[in-house]
This record gives C-alpha cells, structure tokens and sequence, in this order.
C-alpha cells in the first residue's frame, strides 16, 4: 500500500530529525545539520519508485534522502555523534552521508558538486549495458551554479539513464531565488536543453511518485535520455541548525504556514486505520531509541584513524 | 637494441596498451577526437577504440571533471586530457573537493581512479594564460597523486602506472618535452610513484629538475664540466609522493643543492624539498637555493621570456657560485635545440 509505505518513511524521517534537533543543544552532534523537514516528500516519493540497486547522489540536506533509499539509520546517527560506528567511520558527519549498500552514492558540502558526478555516474553505467538508474538530488541554489548547466548540457548530448530532482525550497541560505533569478523558469531553462522537464507545485508526494514511475521504464531500458523533476516544497527550520529562524526576517511564517498545513505526513496519517499507524509508529520509535543509544554507545575512533583512506592502497 | 620513441609516442602507446588491456579505461577531453590529436598521443585511438571510448567534450571543465570523477565510481577509469594545463584551474572544485576527498572523507567506501593529463605550454609567447604549471597549488592537496616525467622512458611508465592507480592522478607533461627522444620498452611496464630518478651522477652539487627543469638541469650538468664541475642531477618525476631519500643521499654527499622548479618559487616544489630536507637536518653545512619563474606572470616577448624562465646558462652559473662564492663564470650560450624547432603556434 503506497499511503503506508509512505506514511512510514516520511514519518521515520521526521522522527529522526525531530530527535536529533532535540539531542543537538546537549553538543553530542558535533556537525552542521540541515535538516530536510518539511522536504521528506521529494526523497520519499521519489525513493519510493526506485529499486534498491538504483544509485542516489545528494547534498548536504541528505538525511531525508539517505534514509528514503535505505541508508542505515544507526551509522548515520552515530556519524552524526563522531563514532567510529558512523557510516563514514566518524570522518565525514552530516554532510558527507554514504551507504554504498543501499545505493546512497555520498552527499557533498559543495553545492552543485554531485550534479555532474552523477551525470558521469549514468555515463559509466551506459557504457556498462547496466539498468541501474542513477538519481540526483539538489536544492535551487545548484541551479545558479555552472557545473548544473554544463550537467544539463551534457546529459542531453548523450541521452544519458540519469533523473535530476531539484528540490526548490526557494532559498539558498536565505536568499530567494527571485534575488539570485530573472525569473521562475527553471524547467524551462532545463527544456532548452533538450531534457523533458516538470513541475509539481502542491507538495503532492503521490504526484512525485507517479511522475518517476512514468518515466523510470524507459530510462532503466536505456531508451530515455535524462528527465528534470522540479518539486517546490519549504524547509521548515533554519538553513543550518535545529531551531526555527522566523527571527532573521527573510521570510515570514506565513510562508511556512501555508507549507505546514498541507504537510503530506498529516494527510497520510488520517488515510491509514489507527492500528496501523500505531504499529508503524511504535515500530519506528523503537529503532530510532536504539539507533540513538547504539551512537550513544559507540566508541570514537582512534585519533590515528585521521590518516586512514586519503588513498585506496 | 634500443627502442627510440619520442615522448608524445611514449604516452600514445601507453594509452593504446592500456586501453587494449582494460575495457574500462577511456578517454575524454576537449579535441581528443580531433584531426590533431592533442599533438598525436591520441593518434589512431578513436579508429581502433570507438567513440564511445575516446570522445570529444563540451567546454565545461568543472562539470567533465564531475562526470569522470562519477564515471570512475561507476567503475571506470577516465583519462581527462587538458592540452594546456591553465585550463585546470577551470576544474579545481571537482579535483580539490571530490577526487582528492572522495576516498578519505567517505572512509574508503569510494575511490576515484582518474587521470587528468594536462601540457604546460612554453616559447613561442605563450603568454601569462598559456604557459603555467599550477601543480605546486595541487600538491598542497592531499589525497591526489602527482607525477610530471622527462623522460620518454617514464612518460609511458608513469601513465600506465597512473591509469591502473585507484586514485586520482595528475599527470603533468610539458610541450618542449614532446621533442624528447629515448628508449622505450615496447611492453607496457610501470614506473612507481614516489621514486627520483638519477639522471646523472656527480660529486660536486646536485640539481634537482622538475619536468622540463630535469632537461635544462641536464644540459647544465654537461656546461659544467667545462668548469670542472661535477654536478648529479635528479628528475623527482613524482611529485605527490615525493622521493626524498634519493634527493637527501645526493644533497648530504655534495653539500650543495639547487632545485630547479618548472613553476613559481613562492610555496613550490623546491620550497618543499629544502624544508623537508632542513626539517630533518640533512646536512649540517648544505648550502641551498630555489630557481624557478620570474615572480611574474609569464611575458610573451622574446627577450621577457628568457628573463621569466631558467635555463641551462642560469643553472649553470648559480651551480658555479654556489661553489665559487667569489668567482665569476660565463658559459658558453646556446638556445635549446627544442625552442629553435619550435615553430608555434602550439
């Protein structure tokens, strides 16, 4: 059922970061963290109509990602708290999250820097005869950046198996896209590229879903060449932080308002029978407990590891 | 019996063996594909290896970097060619930010073995844009391999060791070495990385030449005679590792040493030796210097150029007033056969 499985992941990964912003002012996660809530619906959509064997590329704003394709919740909160335990062995922190298992191919601090990675990723998959479907994930503020455009540019010029998912929360940082753009158009600046591009402006995780699934076939077959999915959707709190900043008067709660009301996590809740929800929830809370007390738990590494894996021997 | 290719030869046949022996190696960059080849090293491989091997790219630095480093974690391993290395500075972000961090900050679950191969441009007036060699920015990077070979010999060697690396790899060539001749194996081999070679040997000073440097140091050597000097020179050929000990044995047995950079001083490859070597008290009388450009942007007129660059002559004479403190010395002069047959315009 797709209301249960994405009841469940949206809710898992609100939890999740509900939790760690409530650990963050006791100083045990020691990282940056951007958090995705209020975005979980792109990832969980998005994820939701991949196979495990397909590839995601991302940003600093991962955790939702990550967890949506399967990334391991405990080495991820313990890569939060610095142990060896972590997913990158303590080294990388929020913003470098990996789980080569699961197809969660690394999330990177630079902005844009994972767009053209990904679109090689697709390349060297084509050239493999593989129908592994590469994903790539970022934020509004990418678009500004020219590696997008020279991503775009050569991902149609050889019809590459690769989906861009722009997640256009309206704000790099805090400033808005209309600041940083002539106009709202990103989809069609994506087009004259020659990608088939869309839009989807109501936060509506069915239509996100439906829209990779449309698509994914003849992209797997190697017979479609790279599609755009622009989703508009608001970051609940700060750029970077636990806390909200309605305080910094860049934008007004009323924004954010509009976004918390149609919240796809409600709505999917009151579609579920209450026996169900609970035992999802109730399933969920427990292993976000013991992911907590399994970073708690963790040693930290040697301090000698620092020199550890600058190459592959 | 000796085998004779020139150095741009070297690194084509390097390629094709490669490429024969290994599916997975590619080829990419801007003209790679085009009726001139990148000076021939790319000669013939479109023809044998299909375009999906060896293919042209857009203009986009930065971004065909990105797409070789994820073409290399897919499971491939890219040679990105630059026929001029300023150009890589167009592709730092994806070189310093991704390549060289990818293995380390993700606890070895990724590596990234590329090879950016990039020509550093000289005479002709090349010019402040076309001439530079940015390899002292990118070896103070960890986490990327850097090799700049002289020799026809170690062009070959050190690509296929570069191509099989599972690491990012810089390799430096420069265009008045494609006129360098000398033997070269017709199997493929590797040269390792982290290991000088000793060019020529001597008692009396040593010299350590960086890429071209190693020819210009070379021909130094031979002037010196003149003086009664004996000078060993030594190419370090990788830069990232670096081979100290072979330079240290040298520099404790002569006492004198200059290193000759093919890039600017500030921050660079000689001030790296030289730190290394005091760091460790060598020697506890070694007598040092750096040569290197001009602190300059490079000049393109003829006499600026031969201002801005060392060469055999200058070599020549600091090594004698380095152990001559208060004699004078002119040696005879004569312009590199290699800038005489350079013709332009590239």
């Amino acid at each position: 059922m797709l209301n249960e499985r994405f009841y469940r992941s949206i809710y898992r990964i609100r939890r999740v970061e509900e939790e760690i912003a409530r650990i963050y002012p006791t100083d045990k996660i020691k990282s940056p963290v951007h958090l995705s809530i209020g975005q979980e619906f792109v990832s969980v959509g998005v994820c939701e109509a991949l196979n495990p064997q397909d590839v995601v590329f991302g940003t600093y704003r991962g955790h939702a990602m990550y967890l949506a394709k399967g990334g391991d919740l405990k080495k991820m909160i313990a890569e939060l708290y610095g142990k060896a335990t972590g997913c990158a062995a303590g080294v990388g922190g929020s913003m470098h999250l990996i789980c080569r298992e699961k197809g969660v191919m690394g999330t990177s601090a630079i902005v844009g820097t994972t767009i053209p990675v990904s679109v090689g990723y697709a390349l060297g998959r084509k050239y493999m005869k593989s129908d592994v479907v590469t994903v790539s994930f970022f934020g509004d503020g990418a678009v500004d950046e020219g590696a997008f455009h020279e991503s775009m540019n050569f991902a149609a010029l050889k019809k590459l198996p690769v989906i861009f998912v722009c997640e256009n929360n309206s704000y790099a940082i805090h400033s808005h896209h209309l600041s940083r753009h002539d106009s709202d158009n990103i989809c069609e600046r994506v087009r004259s590229y020659g990608i088939t591009a869309a839009r989807i402006e109501d936060g509506d995780i069915f239509a996100v879903h439906e829209f990779i699934k449309s698509k994914i076939g003849e992209i797997r077959g190697r017979e479609g060449g790279p599609v755009f999915l622009e989703c508009l959707t608001c970051r609940w709190k700060e750029h970077v932080g636990p806390n909200e900043d309605f305080d910094l008067g860049y934008r007004n709660r009323e924004e954010v308002d509009c976004w918390m009301q149609r919240d796809p996590l409600r709505t999917l809740k009151s579609s579920l029978a209450s026996g169900v929800r609970m035992a999802i929830e109730s399933e969920i809370e427990a292993e976000i407990a013991d992911a907590f007390r399994f970073a708690e738990e963790s040693p930290f590494p040697d301090p000698k590891e620092a020199y550890r894996h600058l190459f592959k021997d | 019996m000796e085998r004779i290719l020139a150095y741009p030869e070297a690194i084509r046949e390097a390629l094709e063996q490669e490429m024969e022996k290994d599916p997975a190696v590619f080829i990419m960059g801007l003209g790679v594909d085009d009726p001139k080849r990148i000076l021939g090293t790319t000669a013939g491989l479109l023809e044998k290896f299909g375009p999906a091997r060896v293919f042209d790219t857009p203009l986009a630095e930065d971004g065909m970097t990105g797409v070789a480093v994820g073409a290399a974690l897919a499971g491939l391993r890219p040679v990105h060619v630059h026929i001029r290395m300023d150009f890589v500075l167009l592709a730092m972000n994806q070189i310093v930010n991704m390549a060289a961090k990818s293995c380390h900050m993700y606890a070895g679950a990724l590596s990234v073995p590329i090879v950016i191969r990039s020509i550093i441009g000289k005479s002709w007036g090349q010019g402040a844009q076309h001439s530079q060699s940015i390899y002292p920015l990118l070896m103070n990077i960890p986490g990327l391999k850097i090799t700049a070979p002289s020799t026809p010999y170690d062009a070959k060697g050190c690509l296929i060791q570069s191509i099989r690396d599972d690491n990012p790899v810089i390799f430096i060539e420069h265009r008045m070495l494609y006129y360098q001749k000398g033997h070269v194996p017709a199997d493929p081999y590797t040269v390792p990385f982290g290991k000088a070679r000793l060019l020529s040997r001597g008692s009396d000073i040593t010299l350590v030449g960086i890429s071209q440097m190693a020819v210009e140091c070379l021909r130094a050597q031979r002037c010196l005679l003149d003086a009664g000097i004996h000078a060993e020179v030594i190419d370090p050929v990788s830069l990232s590792p670096l081979d100290l000990d072979t330079i240290r044995s040298s520099a404790m047995k002569t006492g004198h040493l200059i290193v000759v950079d093919n890039a600017w001083m500030s921050c660079g490859a000689g001030a790296e030796i030289i730190a290394r070597l005091v760091e460790d008290g060598c020697h506890r009388n070694l007598k040092v210097r750096r040569m290197g450009f001009a602190a300059v942007p490079c000049p393109t007129s003829p006499p600026l150029e031969r201002e801005f660059y060392p060469d055999a002559g200058k070599i020549a004479v600091a090594a004698f007033e380095m152990l001559n403190p208060k004699r004078k010395w002119e040696p005879e002069s004569t312009l590199p056969p290699e800038e005489v047959a350079f013709k332009g315009p590239f």
